[in-house]
């Protein structure tokens, strides 16, 4: 039963349901095969073990950088950052691992380490602006996203290029490698890194006093000041977390299996992503983990259908967009949700209970 | 013509979005050319009626009838073009603009049809405000004016506009009691003119002088209409509130204990370089109530700001329990027992959007009650919030639900559980039943009592001058940024004295100073 409590669960998962029938509206208009497209959409991931492995590998960056983002827009702060954190932790985490030469189990701890301190760095970096200049941390941290690229590209040409190859760095070393969890899959243990981030992010938030703070500061500032929280401190320590946890996706995704090498030479977008995500689960870090598994089988399925019908992949993005818009205007269904309140008012006017 | 109806409202209906039942059947009717007085405590839905009348809400159920016809108010433009106006509280004004300007705006006479007309724009404002005898220069800039005479603007602008029917929105919360006097014979000049006032406001003694018939609101519903000449003030009482509230607040006669509060020489500019505050010093003693009057604007919110450590930009000397507060940041001073009970409730008193739950614990969730090095003990926070749940009385479903979705009182109680759950030593309480039903005013009130009473010193800042009267045992009045008067004495103190104080009229000369 819908009601005025689980209204806006409902209003979310109706965006969803919305959005994929303008998908597949669209996929009727331009396909010779509308019916097989869908179908192989739909169920696409789940008719393989690969391909249901194609879904958790997906869903792991995103769980990461989507628990990054609820962190950091808990307070407030519209850093965009978290994408070139990812970047830089990728690269990052690549360099140790090949430079170092450290021994198995050490190795890829410190290369992760690495990254989500530098991930942690590239994130702090708007909010310092802010703090000290007045700079709006959402055009900032856009524009470092772009540096992020270019300075990882750099970096990665000029020490661990591989001469044999083009854009890429030399192979990541099997020392340092994390590898399949599970024979036949590339699952391997960032899926249980990314699920313990989102456990421990929720806990942050919601238990811990540096969490409350944060949710304070990012509701009502004023409020915060007023209550004797050291505003500035607490949007510093934010930032820090949200990209530290990105910048561990980064390198944990690298170190996976789906890469031998650093050859990443464009974003990769689980940083945008990642806003996705947070604005559907309201700034919930537990929730991330369906809603990235959610986006990860979308993605997946219309990879599947983009290699084997006439539809393009791009068509997520439409799905991805509807549901953004949807999910964010809040006064979407609101006339529905004006008769549930009326009536409800008015049965508790019958009961008496006056509130 | 006496009996003339021009509006009526029937079975009126409206509930909010967030499920709050503002209006549950209210019906009232409007004879042309009377004073009709909306009567009810805060929250007891007028102004959500004068929302709906003015086009701003749309009602859930009922009619409204002007001159006999059925009609549906979409906007408040459309409201103005039927001949109703409003005077808001918080005034709808434009303070770089001159007084004319803003009289004209939304129906500016133009040259050419593109240019705005000045000159006859100041023309027709000046015939208007001698047509009703308004002593205002309208070439002056609104933000110069002083709070009566920005009202003035205000009911200008709407009979620029045309309004037969004038809505008045508490006139008198903001104005002293002299600018009282004043807006009435105004307001007699203006039902000589044949123009309807609804007159909105809780203070019964203002309805019996001026007004004709009340309509009295309760809890979202009409309780009737009266002839005001035929009903008494304990009646009117009696319905507004439902049961005659006679809560008498003792004060000990204690001996007051030492200096919790020592303010010397303060002086203080705002961020764009203007005296704020302009040397004054006082002491508030434990066990003692410092009230402090004054016409918004004064002074009076630098003082509070400065005294709990939001505001650093002075010089002079603030001691809190002896400590110099300059080097103190907000949270070293409510560490000393400094509770605060902000002026404007949902700009820093609360997240209306997180829990209840979160709201209460603000200023204590980082003591070792409810937490440890790093995690917080939610057990015991969602334990004590039903405690403080019960005892302040807060209205609402659970401790979980949203503090936004509470009523303005409701806030208030969860604010004021928060900051006297405590047990502050000091009191700093700005505007603590300002928007707050009389039920809770008289609950917040007997807890400062008490405090004060178990030896806390507190310093009320109140634009109630009844609250200040009956609450403090010394009155400070500022004006302009200093103490102008300062009353040891508050038995027999008049609220007209007070008002003069308030105005600049009167001043002590030694005021500024601290009495020995």
């Amino acid at each position: 039963m819908i009601n005025t409590k689980n209204f806006t669960v409902f209003r979310r998962v109706f965006s969803v349901f919305i959005a994929l029938l303008c998908s597949f509206v669209i996929i009727f208009l331009v396909s010779e095969e509308p019916v097989f497209a869908i179908v192989q959409l739909v169920t696409g991931p789940l008719r393989s073990v690969r391909n249901m492995s194609n879904v958790i590998e997906t869903m792991i960056p995103l769980i990461f950088t989507g628990t990054g983002v609820c962190i950091m827009f808990s307070a407030n702060q519209m850093n965009l950052a978290c994408e070139g954190s990812f970047h830089l932790g990728g690269l990052v985490a690549a360099m140790c691992a090949i430079m170092l030469g450290l021994p198995p189990f050490i190795s890829p701890v410190i290369a992760v380490a690495a990254a989500g301190i530098c991930g942690a760095f590239y994130t702090s970096i708007p909010a310092v602006l802010k703090i000290k200049t007045g700079a709006t941390e959402l055009v900032s941290s856009l524009m470092l996203n772009y540096i992020s690229l270019w300075l990882a590209t750099y970096l990665m040409m000029r020490f661990i290029r591989d001469p044999g190859v083009g854009a890429a760095s030399l192979p990541i070393p099997d020392s340092a490698a994390l590898h399949a969890l599970i024979s036949g899959t590339r699952i391997h243990i960032g899926v249980i890194v990314a699920i313990g981030a989102a456990v421990l992010g929720e806990l942050f938030l919601y238990r811990t006093k540096a969490g409350y703070e944060i949710r304070l500061v990012g509701e009502n500032e004023a409020f915060a000041r007023y209550s004797g929280i050291n505003v500035v401190k607490v949007i510093f320590l934010s930032q820090l977390i949200g990209g530290l946890i990105a910048g561990i996706g980064g390198g944990i995704e690298i170190l996976g299996p789906i890469y031998s090498r650093f050859s990443w030479t464009s974003l990769l977008g689980y940083g945008w992503d990642a806003v996705i995500i947070c604005t559907l689960v309201k700034k919930k870090p537990l929730y991330t983990i369906p809603a990235a598994l959610f986006l990860a089988y979308l993605r997946t399925g219309a990879s599947i259908m983009a290699r084997t019908t006439d539809v393009t992949l791009e068509i997520v993005q439409i799905t991805q967009g509807i549901i953004i818009m949807l999910a964010v205007a809040e006064k979407f269904l609101e006339g529905y949700r004006m008769k549930l309140v009326e009536k409800e008012a008015k049965d508790n006017l019958k009961k008496g209970e006056v509130l | 013509m006496e009996n003339d109806i021009i509006l009526s409202l029937e079975h009126i209906m409206k509930i909010y979005l967030n499920g709050t039942v503002a209006n549950e059947d209210v019906s009232f009717s409007l004879r042309r050319g009377e004073v009709h007085a909306l009567l009810g405590e805060n929250g007891a839905g007028k102004s959500t009626l004068m929302k709906i009348l003015y086009g701003i809400e749309n009602p859930t159920e009922g009619k409204i009838i002007l001159k006999g016809r059925e009609t549906t108010i979409k906007n408040s433009k459309e409201a103005i073009s039927m001949g109703i106006g409003m005077v808001h509280q918080h005034f709808m004004l434009v303070p770089s603009l001159t007084a004319a300007e803003n009289i004209v705006l939304g129906a500016v006479p133009k040259k050419w049809g593109i240019f705005i007309d000045k000159r006859t724009a100041v023309k027709e404002a000046e015939e208007i405000a001698s047509t009703y005898h308004f002593n205002i220069n309208v070439n002056e800039k609104v933000k110069n004016l002083s709070v009566g005479l920005k009202q003035k603007v205000e009911i200008l602008k709407a009979l620029y506009r045309g309004a037969e029917i004038l809505i008045m929105d508490e006139p008198t919360a903001v104005l002293t009691p002299q600018e009282t006097d004043e807006l009435f014979v105004q307001l007699e000049k203006l039902k000589e003119n044949g123009h309807t006032i609804i007159f909105i406001s809780h203070k019964l003694d203002e309805i019996k002088q001026i007004c004709d018939r009340a309509t009295i609101m309760r809890r979202g519903r009409s309780m009737g209409t009266y002839e005001v000449s035929k009903i008494s003030v304990e009646e009117m009482s009696r319905l507004m509130v439902g049961s005659e509230l006679h809560t008498e607040l003792k004060k000990s006669d204690d001996a007051l204990g030492e200096v919790k509060v020592r303010v010397r020489d303060l002086q203080a500019c705002d961020p764009l370089g203007v005296h704020k505050i302009q040397g004054i010093g006082f002491d508030v003693k434990g066990g003692e109530i410092l009230g402090i009057a004054g016409v918004e604007g004064n002074g009076q919110a630098e003082v509070v700001e400065i005294l709990t450590g939001l505001y650093k930009n002075y010089t002079g000397q603030v001691e809190i329990s002896g400590q110099d507060t300059a080097p103190l940041s907000v949270k070293q001073i409510r560490k000393l027992r400094l509770s605060h009970i902000p002026e404007d409730r949902m700009q820093s008193g609360c997240a209306p959007s997180l829990s209840i739950l979160d709201n209460l614990f603000s200023n204590q969730y980082d003591g070792s009650e409810y937490s440890g090095k790093y995690m917080l003990n939610r057990e015991r926070m969602e334990s004590r919030a039903e405690e403080l749940r019960e005892e302040y009385l807060i209205k609402c479903e659970s401790c979980r639900q949203n503090v936004g979705m509470l009523s303005g009182g409701n806030i208030q109680k969860v604010i004021a559980a928060r900051e006297l759950s405590t047990e502050p030593v000091i009191i700093v309480a700005n505007q603590p039943t300002r928007g707050v039903d009389i039920g809770a005013s008289q609950f917040i009130r007997k807890r400062l009592i008490d405090y004060r009473n178990k030896g806390a010193a507190v310093i009320l800042v109140s634009a109630d001058l009844s609250e200040l009267l009956s609450l403090s045992d010394r009155i400070a009045v500022m004006y302009k940024g200093k103490i102008t008067g300062m009353f040891s004495e508050t038995e027999g103190l008049k609220e007209e004295v007070i008002g003069q104080y308030m105005l600049g009229i009167l001043h002590q000369k030694e005021a500024g100073g601290v009495e020995s």
